[in-house]
């Protein structure tokens, strides 16, 4: 049998700005047969998104295809003169980007963009086209399916755009289809529906396709087969179940591994009774101008309690837009409460971090989801690392030499890279020196948003294991914000769910399997599992669903 | 991004000194203005004749061995005066966007950290600073006044100092909405450290480029300044003034005004492609 898409020895380079070639494909082969899905798994920068481009005989600026062919319905890509590759683009062989966000126009009507593939290539008359986009927002279970595409994309939600990406990479009804980590960007609630719609669609339209993707639960309810990707070389590929039950490689174990960190419930700490270390008090944050009524515009946290004990980590979940955030901006001074208080280690702390004392500063620290935006560019890790030193302790220049390595060393990161500076390490490093900036000050209280979210799997489980061990052996409490449920689950005592500003419940991981409020319920059983069958199975209360979700 | 050096290796690529990529026209572009330093420094030492001195029995005089840029309106060296309008030209231009950029750079940051009122009033002030034509600015001043090298210098400096603000205030505002200056600040850092440390490396590769060409329009300023009859005072002459002075020859094609207008040219060109094809660092560490 002859499949749909053949990689042969697909070999793709790059030049880097010193003029060394660098290898990004290094002879790769794969096969997609007709109405087959292959998931293309492995950590950023394994490949899997050039790949994925290179169905379409695209390489991204400054990567060049060097060898072997990508025949694709019997055309091969790579040898096409860039003009009939252009034709074959959009029509025979489509792509939905990561973010949908990002690849709509936000000055054109959502129809119009989802229809200019059709007006493009002419492969259909306007009319009919949008009666088909009509019918694919029906299949894809949009609301509104009539009247959503005279919308500007801002007026859609992000899960709404998605559907709407793989409707506009529908339309001209490709062969082959992309999925460049679609969901990626989703809440989990979200996900649940977005995979749903695609996974309905497929099947309908017996679409073969590549999709791309770190998350091994969520290939698991779409793709046919896996290819393990790493460092542009397949590293394994089977069928789902095959990869799922009896994975071979090391690498694939590693990521299977990631998905379901162990959770060791910590028996030693003295229970809720214990010393509070942070107290919030119904605080309540907003943004924009006061109103008559001394609230601000919009409330992003209203009234919210809660209590953290000196040593235990406290876990707050909740979906984008729900507050989390803004919680921990708010009990960092960044961003002053209009209403309650925070009282710290007995102390009432000021709303704003100018009205509070430096040794008050020093021992609350927060680190930030990015790394990249959180380290200055212009700086070396020593500098980075030095500076918390030199403000809060005054050490002089050799004690706090020998400081640096030691947190380096607490960090795992080798000290060789001292005189880095962060666009030269890796996301991970990044993210290790984020903490050890924290970690320089010597807190009580760290709090770490969605630290692990911007890391692949692999890489965001050895830095939970890192706090966990670094909890162990300074004495730290952790407010630990996070989307990714199953780290909270692997690292916090208590877990507060917020939902639209509001904590909703206070469960304790053991609790997760049975929690008490919809909408708690709701937001678990949307998490991905490692079971093909999961999405079929799921079953929720499509009440709760309505109640809770704006999809 | 992960990476394998391939048995290729290495292929002829850009030019590379310490570990910063060079590219042809910027170095034409360095090697001219350098010389134009030079001799802005060294002037007193290397013209043939004093600036003052009639030399030539002729005026307009054309390009010859003894006069080598001919002679102006008076029968003076053309390439002495050249040579030391250099420095006039220059230096106030050099001082002036010294000043303009290093008030404005400040302001600028200032600005964007502490928000708020201060933004508000220090924006408009300048602004409306902004508002006032730089020309007829400079002609007031000068008419106020008096023309000396220090009125020249600290009005050109004042005329830019808005647009400097405006530039540093926009590049600060996105570099201060980032996590670091957001750690430094419940850090408690002092408002200099933030400004030193974490908003300016970070602004200073556009900032630098803004002012070279802040610069260019300063000598632009000067010249035209001079031009008028405004600038810097007579036996002494700017190239611009050079111009003006010898505009008379222009009907019989004398050397003499057209090489000042060169000179003109060729530093503000130069500058120009010196800043867009400024080195810039190769990233890529497993190079070497």
């Amino acid at each position: 049998m002859t499949s749909l898409v053949q990689i042969r020895d697909l070999r793709v380079e790059a030049t880097t700005d010193s003029g060394r070639t660098i290898e990004i494909i290094g002879g790769v082969d794969l096969d997609i047969a007709e109405g087959e899905i292959v998931a293309l798994i492995g950590e950023s920068g394994s490949g899997k998104t050039t790949m994925a481009m290179s169905l379409m005989g695209y390489a991204r600026a400054g990567c060049r295809i060097v060898g072997g062919s990508v025949v694709v319905d019997g055309v091969d890509m790579v040898a096409l003169p860039e003009k009939d590759k252009a034709a074959v683009r959009g029509a025979k062989i489509a792509y939905v980007p990561q973010s949908a966000a990002a690849a709509f126009n936000p000055a054109i009507r959502i129809m119009d963009q989802v229809i200019e593939v059709v007006r493009i290539h002419g492969v259909m008359p306007l009319e009919e086209a949008r009666t088909k986009a009509v019918a694919l927002f029906r299949a894809l279970s949009l609301p509104n399916p009539d009247r959503i595409g005279d919308r500007y994309p801002h007026q859609v939600s992000g899960g709404q755009l998605q559907r709407l990406a793989a409707a506009m990479a529908l339309i001209a009804s490709p062969k082959v289809l992309i999925f460049d980590e679609p969901t990626t960007a989703l809440d989990v609630t979200t996900q649940v529906e977005v995979l749903r719609a695609f996974k309905s669609v497929i099947s309908a339209h017996c679409i073969a396709g590549i999709y791309v993707s770190h998350d091994l639960a969520v290939v698991a309810q779409i793709a046919d087969r896996i290819v393990v990707l790493r460092n542009g070389e397949v590293q394994e590929s089977g069928t789902t179940a095959d990869i799922l039950e009896r994975a071979q490689h090391p690498y694939t174990r590693q990521l299977l591994a990631a998905v379901a960190p162990d959770h060791e419930p910590r028996r030693d700490a003295s229970g809720p009774t214990a010393e509070a270390l942070l107290e919030v008090h119904e605080v309540s944050v907003g943004y924009g101008p006061l109103r008559s009524d001394g609230q601000p515009a919009i409330v992003a946290v209203d009234n919210v309690s809660l209590r953290v004990a000196r040593g235990r980590n406290l876990g707050i979940i909740g979906e984008s837009g729900c507050g989390k955030s803004t919680l921990a901006r708010a009990i960092a001074g960044i961003l002053p409460p209009f209403s309650g208080g925070v009282v710290f280690d007995g102390h009432e702390l000021g709303r704003s971090a100018r009205h509070r004392s430096p040794d008050q500063l020093r021992q609350v620290q927060i680190v930030f989801q990015h790394a990249d935006t959180a380290l200055n560019p212009a700086h070396t890790v020593e500098d980075i690392l030095g500076r918390p030193l030199t403000f809060y302790h005054g050490m002089p220049r050799k004690q706090r030499s020998g400081r640096i390595d030691q947190l380096l060393d607490m960090v795992k990161l080798p000290r060789a890279l001292r005189q880095r500076r962060p666009a030269e390490l890796s996301g991970g490093q990044k993210q290790r020196v984020n903490f050890a900036r924290a970690l320089a000050a010597d807190p009580k209280l760290i709090i770490c948003d969605e630290i692990t979210s911007a890391l692949d799997t692999v890489v965001a489980a050895a830095v939970i294991d890192l706090l966990k061990e670094l909890q162990r052996e300074l004495d730290l409490a952790y407010v630990f914000i996070s989307h990714d449920l199953s780290v909270v689950e692997a690292i916090c005592d208590d877990i507060v769910v917020m939902y639209r500003g509001r904590k909703i419940e206070q469960i304790t991981p053991e609790d997760m399997a049975k929690p008490e409020h919809p909408y708690t319920q709701l937001l678990l059983s949307s998490v991905p599992k490692l079971d093909p069958t999961w999405l079929d199975h799921l079953r929720q209360d499509p009440e709760q669903v309505r109640a809770y979700c704006q999809r | 991004m992960t990476s394998v050096t391939t048995s290729a290796g290495r292929k002829p690529g850009p030019t590379s000194l310490f570990g910063y990529r060079i590219n042809a026209v910027g170095v034409v572009g360095a090697l001219i203005v350098t010389f134009w330093i030079v001799v802005a420094f060294a002037a007193p030492m290397i013209i043939p004749h004093p600036v003052g001195d009639i030399v030539d029995t002729d005026y307009f005089g054309p390009m010859s061995r003894e006069l080598w840029l001919g002679s102006d309106y008076l029968g003076r060296d053309m390439t002495s005066r050249i040579l030391m309008g250099a420095r006039y030209t220059l230096g106030i231009s050099v001082a002036s966007v010294i000043i303009a950029g290093a008030s404005g750079v400040t302001l600028g940051m200032i600005a964007a950290i502490t928000g708020g009122v201060v933004d508000m009033v220090l924006s408009r002030l300048l602004d409306a600073l902004s508002s006032i034509p730089s020309k007829l600015f400079s002609l007031v001043v000068v008419a106020a006044v008096g023309s000396s090298i220090p009125v020249l210098i600290v009005t050109m400096a004042v005329i830019y100092i808005p647009g400097a603000y405006r530039f540093a205030r926009a590049l600060a505002v996105n570099i201060n909405t980032m996590d670091f200056v957001v750690v430094a600040r419940i850090r408690g850092e002092s408002l200099w450290y933030l400004i030193r440390a974490e908003i300016l490396p970070n602004i200073i590769g556009p900032v630098l480029v803004d002012l070279g060409l802040r610069f260019v329009f300063i000598v632009l300023l000067l010249s035209g300044m001079s031009f008028l009859g405004l600038g810097v005072r007579p036996p002494y002459a700017d190239w611009g003034a050079l111009v003006r002075e010898n505009i008379g020859g222009l009907p019989y094609a004398a050397p003499a005004v057209i090489f000042p207008s060169l000179a003109i040219a060729s530093l503000t060109i130069a500058i120009n492609l010196l800043i867009d094809n400024l080195p810039t660092k190769i990233r890529d560490r497993e190079a070497s």
